[in-house]
């Protein structure tokens, strides 16, 4: 029925002047903002051989297994936190649920200098992971730790338990009725989840920056490779780069989409 | 039983080791020696030119990715026109990229050399405004959009058949429905805004007291070796995101129950 409404009313609001001028306003303001940029870093890339340096290689093969790792990590930890916020009570539990958006809105320098306070040379934990790469992935966790909470726990949330219920009735233990009857219905949630922290891992800079110590070969990730490329004067390398890294989160952001479509394949 | 109460422990002791941890600790560092030598580090010449820099930088991206915002969310969920999808994809874009990558893109293109270069775009305030639009611009446009889709458009309708203008409609019709995520999707926008560190990097040149924000000047303190000053802005950085954590958390349940 709304469907129909919709159909219907288009029409009559094309008549008017006002959403053709919201349009042209709109695609001029993306056009001019986010297009024309990535347009002149496209036309600019060049020095394709500085892709396939050492160093360039080094520093995205660290970025894609540590993106990857992280991304692992969350697939457990955001399901086990998500788990807890919808299905546990316990004192304090509003003030956890408000903590896992911290990440979002804590700026991702911020977020690098109070790991380095705490997991750094000065550590009061006697724990120094600074500038090895244990420290890249520690800080790509910090970043990333909201996404799979946040795309599992409203999955979680709608699952009847009744379910469960049946499935424990018939002698399902707990490990079972997980694995059989909840997972699969969280698995796309869980999925879509890790390829977005995955997406944000890829292309992270502020929380690595100083925490890693960017060291050639050892600890340099992908945006910091960029970042030194720019720095020494060589643009066009550095755009080289760059594209490879777009193409990445290009294809992570595909990947998403088709892990939707399969997701609500049922729905349809 | 005990299953639950192993659950509950891994996961509030994983949140405390990445997250409450760290933070709190500089919390305790900044306020370790009282509250005056981190309030004469932030009340620093140069501090408070990093707090305007980058209230500017918000100032500017924040309204005109509001009222962008909205407009793409209208043009998205109620008008078809041709390239939509792609208009949609283009949107989202920035929430994908690296901030380093977009800082060297409007280098690039803003940069000597470039199309639109030669204007003291980069390494100026201009530069670093426009990184600042252009890493926050999703946000209010991904809010409102799924409110347009659930409202439909039988008010606006019947609203249109009593004769209200499109102008009338929006106002009275469309705007008290989509304000409170509107609201959200600003929140979450200044959040980004005053935070971005990568892009505003890139673009800044890092001239201290002159281009450098609050964000750029917790790194240049740090790298001189001045702890306290580090940790006293990042203290503000934190507060300021402490705040928008409040605000989402008030924002969002009225959005849910509408």
């Amino acid at each position: 029925m709304a469907a129909r409404a919709d159909a219907l009313a288009l029409p009559r609001a094309r008549r008017s002047a006002a959403p053709g001028l919201g349009i042209g306003l709109s695609t001029l303001y993306l056009s001019v903002i986010v297009l024309l940029p990535l347009a002149a870093l496209a036309w600019r890339a060049h020095g394709w051989d500085a892709i396939g340096s050492d160093q360039a290689v080094a520093a995205l093969k660290l970025t894609l297994f540590a993106s990857f790792a992280v991304a692992l990590i969350n697939a457990v930890a955001g399901t086990a936190i998500a788990w807890t916020l919808v299905r546990d009570r316990f004192f304090g539990q509003s003030f956890v649920n408000a903590l896992v958006d911290l990440p979002f809105a804590l700026p991702t320098i911020v977020a690098g200098l109070t790991l380095l306070a705490l997991y750094g040379p000065k550590s009061p934990a006697a724990v120094d992971v600074a500038f090895t790469r244990w420290a890249v992935v520690l800080a790509l966790l910090f970043v990333t730790l909201p996404f799979v909470v946040r795309t599992v726990q409203p999955v979680l949330l709608e699952l009847d338990t009744e379910m469960e219920d049946a499935a424990a009735s018939l002698g399902a233990s707990r490990v079972a009725t997980f694995r059989r009857v909840i997972l699969p219905n969280i698995l796309p949630a869980i999925l879509s989840g890790v390829a977005l922290a995955f997406a944000r891992a890829v292309g992270e800079f502020g929380a690595v920056v100083l925490i890693s110590g960017n060291l050639p070969f050892k600890t340099e990730v992908a945006s910091v490779y960029v970042f030194g490329r720019i720095e020494s004067g060589d643009p066009g390398g550095a755009a080289a780069a760059s594209v490879v890294i777009l193409g990445i989160s290009f294809g992570v952001l595909l990947a998403i989409g088709g892990v939707r479509r399969w997701a609500t394949r049922h729905d349809r | 039983m005990t299953g639950r109460y192993a659950v509950r422990f891994a996961s509030l002791a994983y949140l405390a080791v990445l997250l409450a941890a760290p933070v709190g600790y500089v919390f305790w560092r900044t306020f370790e020696h009282g509250f005056s030598p981190a309030w004469h580090a932030v009340t620093a010449p140069d501090a408070l030119h990093a707090l305007k820099v980058t209230l500017i930088l918000a100032c500017i991206a924040v309204p005109l990715n509001t009222i962008f915002g909205v407009l793409a969310a209208l043009a998205i969920v109620r008008h078809r026109f041709p390239g939509a999808g792609v208009f949609n994809a283009v949107v989202d874009l920035p929430l994908a990229l690296s901030p380093v990558v977009v800082g060297l893109a409007l280098l690039i293109l803003y940069g000597r050399g470039g199309w639109l270069g030669g204007h003291g775009v980069v390494f100026a305030v201009p530069g670093m405004v426009l990184a600042t639009i252009f890493v926050s611009l999703p946000f209010v446009v991904r809010e409102v959009v799924p409110v347009l889709r659930e409202i439909g458009t039988e008010q606006e309708q019947a609203a249109a058949t009593l004769g209200a203008s499109a102008v009338q409609t929006f106002w009275r019709v469309t705007w008290p429905a989509i304000r409170w995520a509107t609201a959200y999707g600003v929140v979450l926008t200044t959040a980004r805004a005053l935070g971005e560190f990568g892009a505003v990097s890139v673009v800044s040149g890092h001239l201290a007291g002159q281009t450098e924000s609050l964000t750029l000047y917790v790194q240049d303190r740090y790298q001189s070796f001045d702890e306290v000053g580090a940790y006293a802005s990042a203290v503000v950085l934190a507060l300021i995101a402490v705040a928008t954590l409040v605000l989402m958390t008030t924002l969002k349940p009225k959005e849910e129950t509408r």
